[in-house]
């Protein structure tokens, strides 16, 4: 079992647990992601990881409830245990010092910008980042990377806060007054693809993290596959970042439709069994 | 004494199939007591037994039979387990009509005795007597042993350690051990809670098992060594899913049969929306390859609700690679056959789910390098064929993780693991291998049977390093 050692709620809907897992804590890097299931009939949900703390032995995870599984996760308390957690899985992210850089996180998406921030500054790149939510009380992290940016810009759609619009219009702002060497641009699936199209008049090497639907996350059932320059991929081995420029956006918000039916029936089963779920 | 022997097997107990195709219940219902002992009194005691040539384990088989005619089920049961530690397992899934049945001399002149029956009966006859009283262990050797892996070559493996009086850890990247045997041979074959209770068994033994360790990720082979294992034992199977490389294969509703059978049968989601994984399965569900895990997988279609399930394959019947009974038992369900035929690209809709596939027929031309006549596309003859659930099963390859982190681990042409066939010994000292990793997808009894020579060469090694280290 691995408890949860902190719960914090970041925003209406977007939670932070903090859970022991001593053996994914030592390994995990920038970029990677876990696997839990919450108990014996949960699914195996992948989450990437929002922060790590060797001494402690603890993993960060940051996500939104959007459906049954991440519903009940929410619902756990300090105290309490998870059934499984696996990793750090996927491939790090390749931190270098490229030299300027821009991060961009998109709702729950600044979560796993955050430890990516980060190491690329300790690598000494200029690290630009621009973070936004749909409004101002859905917009997390917000001091966190501050700290781990040169220069921090904000979106709000709603323009309760900074900038009123989207990311890629903060983007491709810094990408006409600097020269950029490469992009991080992580959330939902529109929003990457749109950071992937702003970048690529400019010539900017733009990196994606992707969310495909996962089972094992260790390459052996092939539901994560992504189609990255013509080529199929598996998202939890090849991945979870790729190319930008080169991914499949329609076939990869396709399949993560697949099972929408399921998770309405699911949501709506376990609902009346535990009184309550209020999420869409 | 004299009774009459039939020249036929004395028939296994099945669920009926129009019933069984509604449920996950196991389809062979296995022997009474009595059906034993008839069958039993089948087998010849033949002084040269060929039947023993033809297991890889080794089983005296004879003397079991013999015990079992005798109605001593608790001898025959030890006499099996001399050789092979997973008999309720065995019993169910090896391929006896190409092993120790196809060397019966019974089978010259009719049916061989049912050996894998008379397994299946003995190691179920030993299950429902209640708890298994593990054997006694050798002295604590003080070296430490990690397994990578919990299929049959690494749970053999450990279990053989153990009784050698190493101190065996097992890590499993899934959060339960058994490997194919959990998350990919179905409950209506293999229940799952007879896998549970062989590794139990092992547990018993003092095997400490560590589920949700992904070697190559979490640890590496390198840092296991340095962390005070002695040796390295890697059976990480055959799990990687091959597609086929051809237009439509990422739509909605194909699968690899690895992540089809594991959401059913790890999963559970033939449970949802009780267990919460879900699966998708259409009215007519076509299953591209024909071996076991092409079976399992129209077979399981079925009883996940499918109006038609059917088996698309590039050869002959001839050539199917599984097991008779399984094909026999796919057959009686209903399952279709579309024999010298493949598809050559998928077809899907506006939103991306599967509608239908364009197959090409095929005709036998000369035989190939593995002895079975190569199959040959014939130009023109092109038909759609109307889907809307694909399943490819045309097999697995090595899963890379554990390989790519193990430098100078020697691997051969095919990305299998280059190893020693009486030993298991790599290129890297103290690191062992064995099962599917090492042959490319093969069978339960071969993996165990590499697991077992293993542990006899990792017991040979530690023993020589200790007494290097003593004097
Ligand atoms: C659907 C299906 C049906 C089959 N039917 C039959 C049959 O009827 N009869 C028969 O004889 N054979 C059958 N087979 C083949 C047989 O199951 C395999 O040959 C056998 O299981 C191989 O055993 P193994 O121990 O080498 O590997 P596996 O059983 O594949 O076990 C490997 C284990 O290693 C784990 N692992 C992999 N990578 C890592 C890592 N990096 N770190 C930690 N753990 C890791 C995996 O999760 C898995 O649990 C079937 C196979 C399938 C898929
Ligand atoms: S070959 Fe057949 S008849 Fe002879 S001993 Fe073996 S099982 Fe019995
Ligand atoms: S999640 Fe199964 S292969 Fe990637």
């Amino acid at each position: 079992m691995y408890p949860i050692v902190k719960k914090r709620i970041l925003a209406p809907g977007i939670k932070l647990l903090e859970v022991k897992a001593p053996d994914v804590a030592r390994k995990a890097q920038a970029g990677q992601f876990i696997i839990l299931r919450i108990d014996e009939p949960g699914e195996r949900i992948p989450l990437t990881i929002a922060d790590f703390n060797r001494e402690e032995g603890t993993i960060t995870t940051i996500f939104q409830e959007v459906g049954y599984t991440t519903w009940h996760l929410g619902q756990l308390e300090e105290g309490d245990a998870l059934l499984d957690f696996v990793g750090p899985l996927g491939r790090p992210t390749e931190i270098e010092n490229y030299g300027r850089v821009v991060c961009v996180g998109g709702g729950v998406g600044v979560a796993p910008i955050y430890p990516i921030a980060r190491a690329l500054k300790e690598a000494g790149n200029e690290v630009i980042s621009i973070i936004g939510a749909r409004s101002r009380e859905l917009l997390i992290l917000e001091e966190e990377m501050r700290k781990v940016s040169h220069e921090l810009l904000v979106s709000t759609d709603d323009g309760s806060y900074g900038h009123k619009g989207f990311v890629t219009d903060l983007l491709v702002r810094v990408l006409q007054e600097k020269k950029v060497d490469r992009v991080w641009g992580i959330g939902p699936v529109v929003m990457m693809k749109a950071v992937s199209e702003a970048t690529r008049p400019f010539g900017v090497p733009t990196i994606v993290s992707m969310n495909p639907i996962m089972v094992d996350g260790t390459g052996m059932c092939g539901a994560c596959r992504v189609s990255v320059g013509g080529e199929t991929k598996f998202g939890c081995v090849d991945g979870p970042e790729f190319d930008g420029h080169q991914v499949d956006w329609d076939l990869a918000v396709q399949r993560l439709r697949m099972y929408r039916d399921e998770e309405a029936r699911a949501q709506a089963f376990h609902q009346e069994k535990r009184g309550g779920c209020q999420c869409r | 004494m004299s009774m009459p022997v039939s020249t036929r097997k004395t028939p296994m107990p099945s669920q009926p199939p129009g019933e069984r195709i509604r449920n996950f219940s196991e389809v062979a219902l296995g022997y009474t007591e009595e059906m034993a002992r008839q069958e039993a009194e089948r087998c010849l005691q033949c002084k040269k037994a060929p039947c023993r040539q033809g297991c890889p384990v080794e089983i005296d088989i004879p003397a079991f039979i013999g015990r079992i005619k005798e109605g001593d089920f608790a001898g025959a049961i030890e006499k099996v387990k001399e050789k092979n530690n997973l008999p309720a397992i065995c019993g169910r899934v090896c391929p006896q009509e190409n092993q120790c049945e196809k060397y019966c001399t019974l089978a010259k002149k009719g049916e061989p005795v049912g050996i894998g029956r008379l397994e299946r009966f003995v190691a179920d006859y030993q299950l429902s007597q209640g708890e298994v009283e593990p054997p006694a262990l050798a002295t604590p050797t003080g070296f430490r042993v990690a397994v990578i892996g919990s299929g049959p070559a690494g749970l053999t493996a450990a279990a053989d350690l153990a009784r050698m009086g190493h101190q065996v850890t097992v890590f499993e990247a899934l959060h339960v051990p058994g490997g194919v045997l959990m998350y990919g041979i179905p409950e209506f074959r293999l229940p799952k809670e007879i896998v549970q209770r062989e590794i139990d068994y092992i547990r018993r033994l003092g095997v400490e098992i560590r589920t949700n360790s992904v070697v190559g990720k979490m640890v590496t082979v390198d840092e296991l060594l340095e962390s005070g294992f002695d040796a390295v034992f890697i059976g990480t199977g055959a799990g990687l899913p091959y597609f086929m490389g051809i237009p439509g294969e990422n739509l909605l509703g194909v699968y690899s049969a690895n992540e089809f059978l594991t959401r059913t049968n790890l999963m559970k989601a033939y449970l949802f929306p009780e267990y919460l994984t879900p699966i998708k399965v259409g009215r007519r569900v076509a299953v591209i390859g024909a071996g076991n895990v092409a079976m399992d997988a129209a077979r399981t279609a079925l009883r996940l609700g499918a109006e038609k399930s059917m088996i698309v394959y590039r050869r002959s019947a001839e050539e199917m690679p599984a097991r008779k009974e399984e094909v026999e038992h796919a057959e009686e369900e209903g399952v279709e056959f579309h024999l010298l035929t493949s598809p050559v690209e998928i077809h899907g809709d506006e939103a991306g789910w599967v509608t239908g596939m364009t197959c090409i027929r095929y005709e036998l031309g000369e035989p190939d390098a593995s002895g079975r006549r190569r199959p040959v596309a014939i130009p023109g003859s092109e038909y759609r064929m109307e889907v809307d659930t694909v399943v490819i099963a045309i097999g697995q390859g090595p899963n890379p993780l554990v390989l790519q982190t193990t430098p100078g681990l020697e691997l051969t042409k095919k990305g299998t693991i280059a190893a020693d066939e009486e030993t298991g010994a790599t290129s890297r000292e103290g690191v062992f291998a064995g099962g599917d990793i090492v042959t490319g997808a093969a069978t339960v009894i071969l993996a165990m049977g590499a697991g077992k020579k293993a542990a006899r060469a990792i017991d040979a090694y530690l023993r020589q390093k200790g007494e290097k280290g003593n004097g």
